[in-house]
């Protein structure tokens, strides 16, 4: 069975803060990790080809730095590691990252499942899986859970819903995008890191992929950010004194004269 | 390729930008034989947005040139009206629907066009009269039974189908599970923008355009995000980010009929079936008071107070991702940016700290009550009420108050 990874490179934190004084944007440790949701699929797919033998590609787009990624994917036990990288895709939204992907996915050999993390810490969106899926014109389960079976070229899935989950059947291939409880990420083993070290990662530019370039990058963007803004703080409120008996007569007082009690 | 550079004759170095630069794409290096220093932008790393124009305002020392070979949508100016999404789950309409009804009522007067909601689903025309008593002017409705339950597929090729058809100019769908999905696979097919999870809607008079704003980076900073060529703009909305409206029964509306082949239809995957979460006993996103607990219960019998607090005034448990991790109670109950986004009259937070990503997560509820043993911890600071001290002396006082 072949698999294909998708994975984001982000910020090891995304606790961007305020500097009060000055009015603008602190980063403290911004060091780069791979998306942590993007390591439950890693994991799946390990776990998918520990069962049925196949290879596993871990894909992604950004910029050269991201090898760093690929190589700890690789390292979990992806066999290949390709990088999507080039000028033209800078600025991309997510209908231009999931053209991208899909005409980098289009270069790839066959594929049985794609797998995604549910969405990227940084943007938050969970729009890339199924968009990529679209364009590509294979069915995508988002927010699966848990693989059932795979079978006669069907795949059983549970989906995570608010109220519980939809169990889903879907023939292959198809594009899943995981959730954090369907598996627990493993560390890499040291005979996947000397592999990793050694491995090499195939370069794909926006010629490899065939691209057309009104749908890259920035221009490619339906989407476009207007302008960032801090968010009006809060203002926090008053402070309730005295022993913890009268603290609380203090806020039953309060809560009743608001009728919310 | 669009272009970012910077003037070098006109920095000076001062660092503003890199301060302003959401996208940590600015960085002040030194410059040969030269005491000021100068700054320079990693276009991988750019996005563009031009906060970085704002912050060199005095010095006007960085220069942007986008690219405008993107494509617009054909037809442009024929997209009208606004639509919701009146998604529906086992047939019930989802809460969602209504704060989103409220709010496409105001962007539709702005921009002076219809209300209109697409409903589907199997054996739901009767929901149809619910959307029109929300404000919908005219509801597509379509009633079949391989809509019973949300399959991408079906309902995808449907919606974009609709889209095609009748141009609409706005979009909004709630950010549920099936709507971040199903919204994600519309936008890709139809080839138009689609932002997530925004907190503010507006027009932009001049443009029509559709101001979506939403917390990037974990809720800290805030970007407006236009879709300024593509038509339809689409935004999905997490639920009691905006009020609901009030039903008014006299209203009327159309309903329109949509027949299609069922046939013909694409539909890939199978719906086996649905297995209900039992374990949640309160629903946290409807209720109207929340007793939240931290890490600073210390123990996973901690809970057993947080349930007699939330027992005794009324309310939901919630929880903080720290005490779900130590597997004191179960993600169900989780409130954050990788929980669930709660809005109820009261949030009562017992030692929890306040980092982001729980904030954003609750931050907008009508009134905060914290108890926590550290007065300068993030909770306390945004808190209505901030109660310092131990929760294990505080809480069984209010208890005790609260049940005379
Ligand atoms: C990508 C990402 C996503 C995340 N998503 C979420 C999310 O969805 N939800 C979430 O909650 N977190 C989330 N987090 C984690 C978040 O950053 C914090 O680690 C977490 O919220 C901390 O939980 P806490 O406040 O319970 O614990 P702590 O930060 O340890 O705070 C404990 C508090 O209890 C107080 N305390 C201790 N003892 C007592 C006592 N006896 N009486 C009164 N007060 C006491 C302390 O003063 C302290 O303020 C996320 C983190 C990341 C990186």
């Amino acid at each position: 069975m072949n698999i294909i990874v998708l994975i984001k490179q982000v910020p090891a934190t995304t606790d961007v803060k305020i500097d009060e004084k000055t009015g603008t944007l602190k980063r403290e440790g911004v060091e780069a990790q791979v998306n942590p949701f993007d390591l439950y699929a890693v994991e799946e797919a390990v776990r998918l080809k520990e069962k049925y033998i196949g290879k596993i590609i871990v894909l992604t787009m950004g910029p050269p730095q991201a090898e760093k990624a690929l190589r700890e994917c690789l390292a979990m036990g992806c066999d290949e590691a390709v990088l999507v990288s080039d000028r033209e895709f800078a600025g991309s939204d997510t209908w231009a990252t999931a053209y991208t992907l899909s005409q980098a996915i289009k270069k790839l050999e066959n594929y049985e499942i794609i797998l995604c993390g549910k969405q990227a810490i940084d943007g938050d969106t969970a729009q890339v899986g199924p968009g990529v899926a679209e364009m590509l014109d294979i069915p995508h389960i988002a927010y699966v859970k848990k693989i059932e079976k795979i079978e006669n070229q069907k795949i059983t899935v549970e989906r995570m819903m608010e109220d519980g989950y939809d169990l889903i059947e879907s023939p292959v291939p198809c594009l899943l995008t995981v959730v954090k409880e369907i598996n627990n990420p493993r560390l890499p083993s040291l005979r996947g890191m000397m592999f990793s070290k050694k491995a090499e990662i195939k370069h794909f530019t926006a010629k490899t992929i065939e691209a057309d370039k009104t749908k890259l990058g920035i221009a490619g963007s339906p989407t476009n950010v207007m302008k960032v803004f801090c968010p009006p703080p809060r203002t926090g409120g008053e402070r309730i004194a005295g022993d913890p008996s009268e603290q609380a007569t203090k806020l039953i007082i309060k809560l009743k004269e608001m009728k919310i009690i | 390729m669009s272009k970012i550079y910077v003037i070098s004759e006109k920095c000076v170095g001062c660092g503003l930008c890199v301060k302003a630069c959401p996208f940590a794409a600015i960085t002040i290096t030194a410059r040969q034989d030269k005491k000021l220093k100068l700054a320079v932008v990693n276009e991988m790393k750019c996005n563009f947005c031009g906060a970085c124009l704002d912050a060199c305002k005095k010095y006007q020392a960085i220069v942007i040139e986008k690219d405008d070979i993107g494509l617009r949508t054909s037809d442009f100016g024929q997209y009208k009206n606004v639509w919701v999404y009146a998604e529906q789950r086992h047939g019930e309409i989802s809460p969602v629907v209504f704060e989103l009804l409220d709010k496409g009522r105001e962007l539709a007067d702005k921009l002076k066009v219809k209300l209109c909601a697409v409903l589907m689903g199997n054996k739901i025309e009767s929901r149809a009269k619910d959307l029109i008593e929300h404000g919908a002017e005219t509801v597509y409705l379509y009633d079949d039974e391989v809509l019973n339950e949300f399959q991408d597929d079906p309902y995808c090729e449907l919606l974009s189908q609709l889209i095609r058809e009748e141009k609409p100019e706005i979009i909004l769908m709630g950010a549920t599970n099936i709507g971040r999905s199903f919204a994600s696979r519309v936008a890709a097919k139809i080839h138009t923008g689609l932002t997530a999870d925004c907190t503010g809607l507006d027009i932009e008079t001049e443009t029509r355009n559709l101001m979506q704003t939403r917390p990037a980076f974990g809720g800290n900073i805030m970007a407006t995000i236009l879709t300024k060529n593509h038509r339809p703009q689409m935004a999905t909305v997490r639920h009691k980010v905006f009020k609901k409206t009030e039903k008014n029964p006299n209203k009327k509306g159309e309903i329109i009929k949509k027949i299609f082949d069922r046939t013909k239809i694409k539909n890939r995957t199978k719906y086996l079936q649905f297995v209900a979460d039992v374990s949640q006993k309160v629903n946290l996103a409807e209720a109207d008071i929340i007793v939240s607990g931290g890490r600073g219960l210390g123990k996973s019998e901690g809970f057993l107070l947080i349930e007699e607090f939330a027992k005794s005034i009324g309310g939901a448990v919630g929880a903080s991702r720290a005490t779900v991790d130590a597997g004191w109670i179960a993600y169900s109950h989780q409130v954050g940016q990788t929980g669930r986004t709660v809005a109820p009259k009261l949030y009562i937070a017992c030692g929890i700290s306040g980092q982001i990503q729980h904030l954003v997560g609750m931050q907008s509820s009508d009134i905060i009550v914290a108890i926590n043993k550290d007065p300068e911890c993030p909770m306390m600071k945004i808190a209505t009420y901030a109660i310092e001290g131990d929760l294990y002396q505080i809480v069984p006082e209010i208890v005790k108050e609260l049940k005379k």
